[in-house]
């Protein structure tokens, strides 16, 4: 049971900085998800927690001590790779006993931790064999259960699913949630996938370029995404991003106006603090919308000329422009057929404005 | 139709006739000379004379075989070639673990213990897979003299393990560079030190390139000449090099079927180490080339 | 708050270093003080015994006015165009053989490989022999019927460093056959399809496709053979004995004798010194272009 603490931290290699100035505390029993293209420092710092990187500046602390220079063993943590990262000469007993040996464990306390992860993983019967026989599912257990029986303090994950097939990454998954609930014990996982985020995190940090850009509760990232780099990266598909400019409306409350086909059109009601509404009235701003916060109406609303729909079985997505960009509607299937003219309605308490040019949300 | 297939069937059937034939050819040409070592070194010396080169022994001897290895006379001594067959077998064991099991850690350091200026360090140790050792030997004489060493088997295993290692690292290293890097941070994480890793987990998994490294320093120790006729004299030389004097002693009538014999003595162990694990010999060949 | 650091763990972080230095020191001190040495000894005025004074390039310029050296720079060329061509044109064409599904392939490969095994001593005494006028093929020959067969080569001067390449190739050929073996095996199967569908011959599709293909493969094998070719000293001693004569005198032998047996080590350290730097010219782009490659294949 731990707290984690990242304190500005910096990571360089040579001239190069991975990492700038990154700040995130999650508490105890969180599970913090790290999101962020290929590359964006994800694993860098998931290993400077682990103490296999060096930090160049800043903190990290776990449960308020000091880690930055204790060596991996000392930090009472336990790690899963994405290559699973079994030891190919041991079979998986002794890959799981292997850590509970170095660290002394008498063999039969060995044994029943590992007859207790066995249980808990349904791996019993695969403790004889060496990785090479196992499929990635079964490494993917066994790299867990290889975790579990050292009763960490923090468990760190390193894209555990990437190499799993789609079926089976499903499945590991609620595994992985159902082992979360069960331990209770803190948990930073490491994901390019933003529904791994979702689904999995109490807390999601969405990074770029040794960055986080957003730090949150997955639906507070969700709906209030602090840029529109966040706004496209969650979700599937993404938040649409629609030019605009931004009025007072006739209620005082903030109004877009954007250009469709068929002309200029209205959406009222937008929430925006007063003083974020007066430094941009009468400005050029950005609209996030949701596909699913647009629905057919019979009332006033947007009218818009269907280019393309796509099923997708639970619903159909229609594709229309928008503010000169395209825009995506999730409807009901077969609300929408290619050539349409349809009147979409959107929800407009929902709708999230960005600052054209910074690109960051306004409140 | 049919017949154009038919003559396509044809043209097939020369193109593999002309295939096989090739490298049957081909194949003669390499063993003949192995063929005549061992017929020569089967026959006595008059039938040799007598003018018989390629064919079979009329009458089997192993008189040549006898006298190669146990009397057969190099400089003042016959002794044969068995004293130097044993010194190349005492310099060679050591020398190969030696070079092969330093190899080892290194390439274990410069691909899972990276540090700055590593990559400085295997470049340096690169070069020597390709050094000329004529631009060494004339101060390594010198060295191996002040140390007490020169004209001895192990300032032999000295020299073999010095210059071996660049060889041996890089054979490791290009191995364990494909071993990822997560094993040892999981093992970093299970609480496991440098040599621990070193032991249980990378030596384990290295075992191919152990043999690779191990017969590919044996076959380039035992066969060296250089080094050898440079730094040792007398009772010490290796094997190559007594063979050669053997070879090219002067007085009297040349004994061809000692001298096969002697050569077949001084090539068995290379070849069955190549008989028996060709495989292994192949991939440290082609290591040579930095990627085949 | 923050929890000591044990000298132990200290010391682990410097391990990795420590573990190198021996092999490092190793390196440093027989390969690059070693040749500094060498070069210190060519400009010296040493004979018998290294003396250190400082002479200049006199000992080059000793070496390059010594006819026996020229000769061996002379052989050396001769030696390693020839040995290359036919080792990369015969190695080359066996590989092709080999990569057309043919069966024994393994015996085969084995066959062409075993000389790689032998030492160049063997090989020198077994070629020597074969090579021999009156015991050997020509006798051989000539006892079939050919009286007037003549392969005397090995005599002749003129002709003596043809037979150095001959057991050369014999002896590297199979090194070669890997090598682009290798290669072959590495190139999809599908080009070769594509090809055949669009209806190129088999002979074509290998002159302008796989053999252009096979670049890295004719590096390797070039810059490899060119280095053997550099430093082969025992076949040339065990073979022909750098005669007749000084007729396959070799820079590699012409260095042994200088300065083992004819007491002119500054003449000896300044030939080595050549030979080095002709090895330097070719290995040291290679390796920097193949290191370079792996850096970007990362
Ligand atoms: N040892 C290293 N030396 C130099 N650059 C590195 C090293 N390790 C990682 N990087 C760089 O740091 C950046 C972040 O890498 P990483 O944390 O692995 O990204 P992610 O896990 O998010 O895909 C990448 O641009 C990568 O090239
Ligand atoms: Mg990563």
């Amino acid at each position: 049971m731990a707290t984690l603490e990242i304190d500005r931290v910096k990571k360089s290699y040579g001239q190069m900085d991975v990492l700038k100035e990154v700040s995130i505390s999650v508490g105890d029993g969180d599970f913090l998800v790290l999101l962020g293209p290929s590359g964006c420092g994800k694993s860098t710092l998931l290993n400077m927690i682990a103490g296999l990187e060096d930090i160049t500046s800043g903190q990290i602390r776990i449960s308020g001590d000091v880690v930055n220079d204790l060596s991996p063993k000392d930090r009472d943590i336990a790690m899963v790779f994405q290559s699973y990262a079994l030891y190919p000469t041991m079979t998986v007993r002794q890959n799981i006993e292997f850590g509970m040996k170095i660290r002394g464990v008498p063999p039969e306390a060995r044994a029943k931790a590992t007859k207790a992860a066995a249980d808990m993983l349904q791996m019993g019967h695969l403790l004889d064999r060496k990785p090479s026989q196992l499929s990635g599912g079964q490494r993917q257990r066994v790299a867990m259960g290889r975790a579990i029986v050292r009763e960490p303090k923090l468990f760190l994950f390193d894209e555990p699913l990437s190499n799993l097939d789609a079926k089976l990454r499903v499945d590991m998954r609620t595994e992985i949630k159902r082992l979360h609930q069960r331990l209770g014990t803190t948990i930073v996982y490491v994901t390019h996938d933003q529904i791994e985020a979702m689904t999995l995190a109490t807390r999601i940090a969405v990074m770029k370029d040794g960055v986080v850009q957003h730090f949150g509760p997955p639906q507070e990232v969700y709906d209030r995404p602090a840029n529109t780099y966040v706004a496209r990266f969650v979700g599937s598909p993404a938040m649409n991003i629609i030019p605009a400019s931004l009025q007072v409306g006739a209620d005082g409350l903030a109004e877009a106006v954007v250009s469709l086909p068929s002309g200029e059109a209205r959406i009222a009601g937008i929430p925006l603090s007063a003083a974020a509404l007066k430094s941009h009235a009468g400005q050029k701003v950005l609209l996030g919308i949701r596909p699913e916060h647009f629905s057919l109406t019979s009332g006033p609303g947007l009218s818009v000329h269907i280019d393309v729909v796509e099923p997708t079985g639970p619903d159909t997505l229609a594709v229309f422009a928008m503010g000169g960009t395209e825009v995506i509607a999730r409807l009901e299937p077969f609300a929408a057929a290619a050539g349409d003219r349809l009147t979409l309605a959107v929800k407009q308490e929902k709708v999230v404005v960005f600052d054209a040019s910074s690109e960051t949300r306004l409140d | 139709m049919a017949t154009d297939l038919r003559s396509a069937r044809r043209a097939q059937n020369w193109g593999r006739l002309f295939i096989y034939g090739s490298l049957a050819a081909m194949a003669a040409f390499y063993l003949m000379p192995l063929w005549v070592m061992i017929v020569t070194s089967l026959k006595s010396l008059d039938e040799i004379y007598s003018g018989s080169f390629i064919g079979l022994p009329k009458a089997v001897t192993f008189d040549a075989w006898a006298k190669a290895w146990g009397t057969a006379c190099i400089g003042t001594k016959c002794e044969g070639l068995k004293p130097y067959f044993v010194n190349s077998l005492v310099m060679v064991i050591p020398a190969v673990i030696l070079s092969s099991g330093i190899g080892a850690i290194n390439g274990y350091v410069l691909t899972k213990w990276r540090f700055k200026g590593s990559n400085i360090v295997f470049g340096m140790l690169l070069f020597g897979c390709f050094l000329p050792f004529q631009a060494v030997i004339l101060p390594m004489a010198q060295v191996l003299g002040r140390l007490g060493l020169s004209g001895t088997i192990p300032g032999l295993v000295l020299v073999h393990t010095v210059y071996g290692i660049a060889f041996t690292t890089l054979f490791f290293r290009n191995y364990f560079i494909t071993i990822p890097d997560e094993l040892t941070k999981a093992a970093q994480i299970d609480g496991a030190g440098f040599f621990r890793i070193f032991f249980s987990i990378m030596l384990p998994a290295a075992l191919p390139i152990i043999v690779v490294s191990c017969i590919w320093q044996f076959t380039q120790i035992w066969n060296d000449f250089l080094f050898g006729v440079s730094f040792t004299a007398g009772d010490s030389t290796p094997v190559t090099v007594a063979l050669n004097n053997i070879v090219n002693v002067t007085m009297g009538r040349k004994q061809y079927n000692v001298d096969m014999a002697s050569a077949m003595i001084a090539a068995i162990p290379t070849l069955v180490v190549y008989v028996v694990a060709g495989r292994y010999f192949v991939r440290g060949l082609t290591a040579g080339a930095v990627k085949g | 708050m923050q929890k000591p650091i044990s000298l132990k763990d200290r010391l682990a972080a410097w391990l990795p270093q420590l573990v190198l230095t021996p092999s490092i020191l190793a390196v440093f001190v027989g390969v690059y003080l070693f040749i500094a040495w060498t070069a210190v000894i060519s400009f010296s005025s040493s004979k018998m015994l290294p003396r250190y004074d400082f002479v200049g390039l006199e000992q080059y310029i000793r070496l390059w006015s010594t006819p026996r050296w020229i000769t061996a720079v002379e052989n050396l060329f001769l030696f390693t165009v020839l040995f290359l061509a036919i080792t990369i044109a015969v190695g080359l064409f066996m590989a092709i053989l080999l990569d057309q599904k043919v069966r024994a392939e393994g015996v085969l490969r084995a066959v062409y490989l075993y000389p790689m095994a032998l030492s160049f001593i063997v090989t020198g005494t077994a070629w020597k022999w074969i090579l021999n006028p009156s015991l050997g093929i020509q006798k051989v020959v000539n006892d079939l019927g050919w009286h007037s067969f003549v392969f005397d080569w090995i005599t002749r001067p003129e002709f003596a460093i043809y037979c150095v390449v001959i057991a050369a190739v014999w002896q590297s050929t199979g090194f070669a056959m890997a090598i682009f073996l290798a290669g072959l095996r590495g190139i999809d199967n599908s080009i070769i399809k594509a090809a055949q569908i669009e209806g190129a011959s088999l002979t074509r599709i290998y002159l302008s496709i796989i053999v252009p293909m096979l670049r890295p493969a004719f590096l390797s094998v070039i810059v490899l053979l060119s280095y053997i070719s550099i430093k082969s000293f025992d076949l040339v001693l065990a073979l022909t004995n750098a005669g007749p004569g000084s007729a396959t005198e070799m820079p590699s032998t012409f260095m042994f004798s200088a300065t083992f047996r004819r007491n002119q080590m500054g003449v000896g350290a300044a030939s080595a010194m050549m030979m080095l730097m002709t090895v330097a010219a070719i290995i040291i782009p290679y390796l920097y272009s193949e290191l370079k490659e792996d850096r970007n294949g990362h």
